[in-house]
């Protein structure tokens, strides 16, 4: 692990207006990331995991303070800006796969790339070696709905990870698994973090992916409450 | 990336086959409806054209002010004159004399007594001549029941139903009984050469087709007539053409303290074609925006819920990277493919409909009560347009669709696409 910061959090508050009033989803949040760390936020659901993952991969705006994510502001982004940080820097996981049901495994892996204007030559390594990461290379022509949850989860890796992201984000990515397929995607994003020197930040409250990580920040009702580095 | 789009579009049904269905069918009805309306259009103008306004017509003053009434007293005298000067002016234009005219048709039995009498209106064409284009453009020949077409000036032809009615032959004589254009009686002898039936029944009903000689003879208008109708080469008609040449021909011949003065009024100002003729140039347009209105609203919809299907899909894309005006944008060129996609079809469909109707309808028999000067074959028409005609509301119709149901997409938050990623 090197020590580059990649996400610094200074006075960080998020409120959501509810009714006639507003609901405070975040409050006076204060992190730093280094590039590597296997990290997750951890807390019951309402506790504000989800929307601090969407302020750092800049798809919602902070309310006061600011994230600062490879030395861009966040709060002064502008959309733009945004989607290119996004498309460069940031991969994503989703607790649902969210794969494209019409494109094959290779197909929605390639999809990133395509933004990025890759050429083809480049993609398809790319792709390839994406999908033998994660064990997939008998999958290429199947579509979503021929994979399993594991499957399609590590379809989901691969994407994330085809454009070789410096940050993956991964909003509850065991959710959907059972115990064994969590603990196949989990080893294979330890590797990748190892491998590559990717820094995952998770958002979860599955144990199973507690145990794996390396940083634990606990969030309770919209605030920190435990920043705790594992030992392993 | 399109390629990477027309696959998506390609295999994914729901997202393409409805598109595809609603606009090939709008497609269809617009193009098929042009093809048929056109012809039938086209038809009762050409139709018109041939047997009364010609593409303009030149006629007095006074003549056209009453031309209800075919005045014969005040038609257009020293024609030849007039002929030569007009001919000479417009010679890619070609011009026919014609006297219009009315009377008593008397048939006699052997003894030279009445057998039978009825009212006539008649028309006097040149037949006889050399340079004669009159029996083509009235396709008299194929009209042609008994007999044949008058050689001679004192030859004539009666329609079918008349000839019937009167109990006449080919090779009987008929005497006409007028005036002539100075009032006076007028009894003339011809020969029926020939019968013929037009299946409309305005042409049908008392009909007589007389050489114009003959009937300059028998009504006194030496080197006089009722009418010059004037025909473009290309027999078809040009409204613009006929108004610039009728302006310009008003402008040096009419003048408006001289009733008996020519003047030269264009197709669209006799018999009330000119509202036809600029339905027909409003149609396309009507036609093009009710589809579209309609087409639009069904594809909105249809967008919406694929949109609302494809939120998943548009909030991952977002996640990834793509920008909000990219996916909009990938959202309309979707929506070009499928939009040509059904146009072609649609227009393919259309035109071998259209082909199939081009020989026509033939409604001869329910329009034999008809007074309309109109084809009894209804038939459709291809033109250029009909190639092309359909892919406006087709492609429009789906770009709209496709923007107004975008809107709803791209005006959602990030964020909210974003979580509805989970749901």
């Amino acid at each position: 692990m090197n020590n580059k910061t990649i996400i610094t959090i200074n006075n960080l508050a998020k409120r959501f207006p509810i009714g006639g009033g507003e609901f405070t989803a975040l409050k006076n949040i204060n992190l730093k990331f280094e590039a590597g760390e296997f990290a997750g936020l951890v807390g019951p659901s309402g506790s504000g995991k989800t929307t601090m993952l969407n302020i750092i991969g800049s798809l919602d705006n902070p309310s006061d303070g600011d994230v600062t994510l490879l030395g861009t502001s966040i709060k002064k982004i502008n959309p733009k800006r945004a989607s290119s940080l996004r498309k460069h820097h940031i991969g994503f996981i989703f607790q649902t796969y969210n794969l494209m049901p019409v494109y094959t495994v290779y197909e929605n892996v390639e999809f990133p790339l395509l933004l990025l204007k890759k050429s083809a030559a480049e993609r398809r390594k790319a792709v390839l070696d994406a999908l033998e990461w994660v064990g997939l290379m008998d999958k290429i022509k199947s579509k979503p709905k021929q994979l399993s949850g594991g499957e399609s989860q590590r379809v989901a890796i691969a994407r994330a990870m085809v454009k070789r992201p410096e940050l993956v984000l991964a909003d509850e990515p065991t959710a959907n698994l059972d115990k064994e397929n969590s603990y196949h995607i989990l080893d294979t994003m330890v590797k990748l973090n190892k491998e590559l020197n990717t820094t995952f930040l998770f958002a979860t409250h599955d144990d199973k992916v507690i145990k794996y990580l390396n940083r634990i920040i606990r969030l309770e009702d919209g605030k920190v409450v435990a920043d705790d580095i594992i030992k392993k | 990336m399109l390629k990477f789009f027309i696959r998506g579009i390609l295999r994914d049904r729901q997202r393409s086959l409805l598109p595809i269905i609603v606009i090939t069918i709008g497609v269809t009805i617009v193009v098929l409806l042009q093809t048929y309306l056109t012809g039938v259009f086209g038809d009762m103008i050409d139709f018109n054209a041939k047997f009364s306004t010609g593409h303009v017509k030149v006629m007095s003053q006074a003549y056209y002010e009453n031309m209800d009434q075919i005045p014969n007293d005040l038609a257009l005298l020293e024609t030849g004159e007039l002929m030569n000067e007009i001919q000479k002016q417009y010679p890619d234009m070609n011009w026919s004399e014609r006297i219009s005219f009315g009377g008593l048709v008397d048939a006699p039995d052997e003894n030279g007594e009445t057998k039978a009498q009825g009212p006539a209106a008649g028309m006097a064409i040149d037949m006889i001549s050399e340079n004669s284009v009159e029996i083509e453009r009235l396709n008299l020949e194929k009209s042609l029941v008994k007999g044949e077409i008058p050689k001679n000036s004192n030859e004539v032809l009666l329609s079918d139903d008349f000839a019937t009615k009167l109990k006449i032959s080919p090779g009987d004589q008929v005497t006409l009984i007028g005036s002539t254009m100075y009032g006076a009686m007028s009894i003339t002898n011809f020969t029926v050469s020939g019968t013929i039936k037009f299946g409309v029944m305005a042409l049908d009903r008392g009909g007589i087709i007389a050489d114009i000689s003959g009937v300059r003879e028998a009504l006194d208008m030496q080197d006089a007539t009722g009418e010059i109708l004037g025909y473009f080469s290309d027999n078809s008609y040009d409204d613009l053409k006929a108004i610039e040449i009728s302006t310009y021909f008003n402008e040096i011949h009419s003048d408006s303290t001289d009733v008996f003065s020519p003047t030269m009024v264009p197709l669209r100002e006799m018999n009330n074609l000119g509202s036809m003729l600029d339905l027909i140039g409003s149609f396309s347009g009507i036609m093009i925006f009710i589809f579209v209105f309609a087409m639009s609203i069904v594809l909105w919809n249809g967008g919406l819920l694929g949109g609302l299907r494809r939120y998943g899909e548009m909030g991952l894309r977002l996640a990834i990277g793509e920008r909000k005006g990219h996916i909009y944008r990938s959202l309309i060129s979707e929506s070009i493919i499928i939009g040509i996609i059904g146009s072609i079809v649609g227009t393919a469909i259309a035109l071998f409909f259209s082909s199939l109707l081009e020989k026509g309808i033939d409604m001869s028999g329910v329009m034999q009560e008809s007074s309309m000067m109109m084809s009894p074959v209804f038939r459709a028409e291809i033109t250029p347009t009909a190639y092309y005609i359909g892919f406006i509301p087709g492609l429009l119709a789906t770009i709209v669709g496709t923007a107004l149901a975008g809107i709803g997409i791209y005006k959602r938050q990030t964020a909210e696409l974003f979580k509805e990623l989970g749901a």
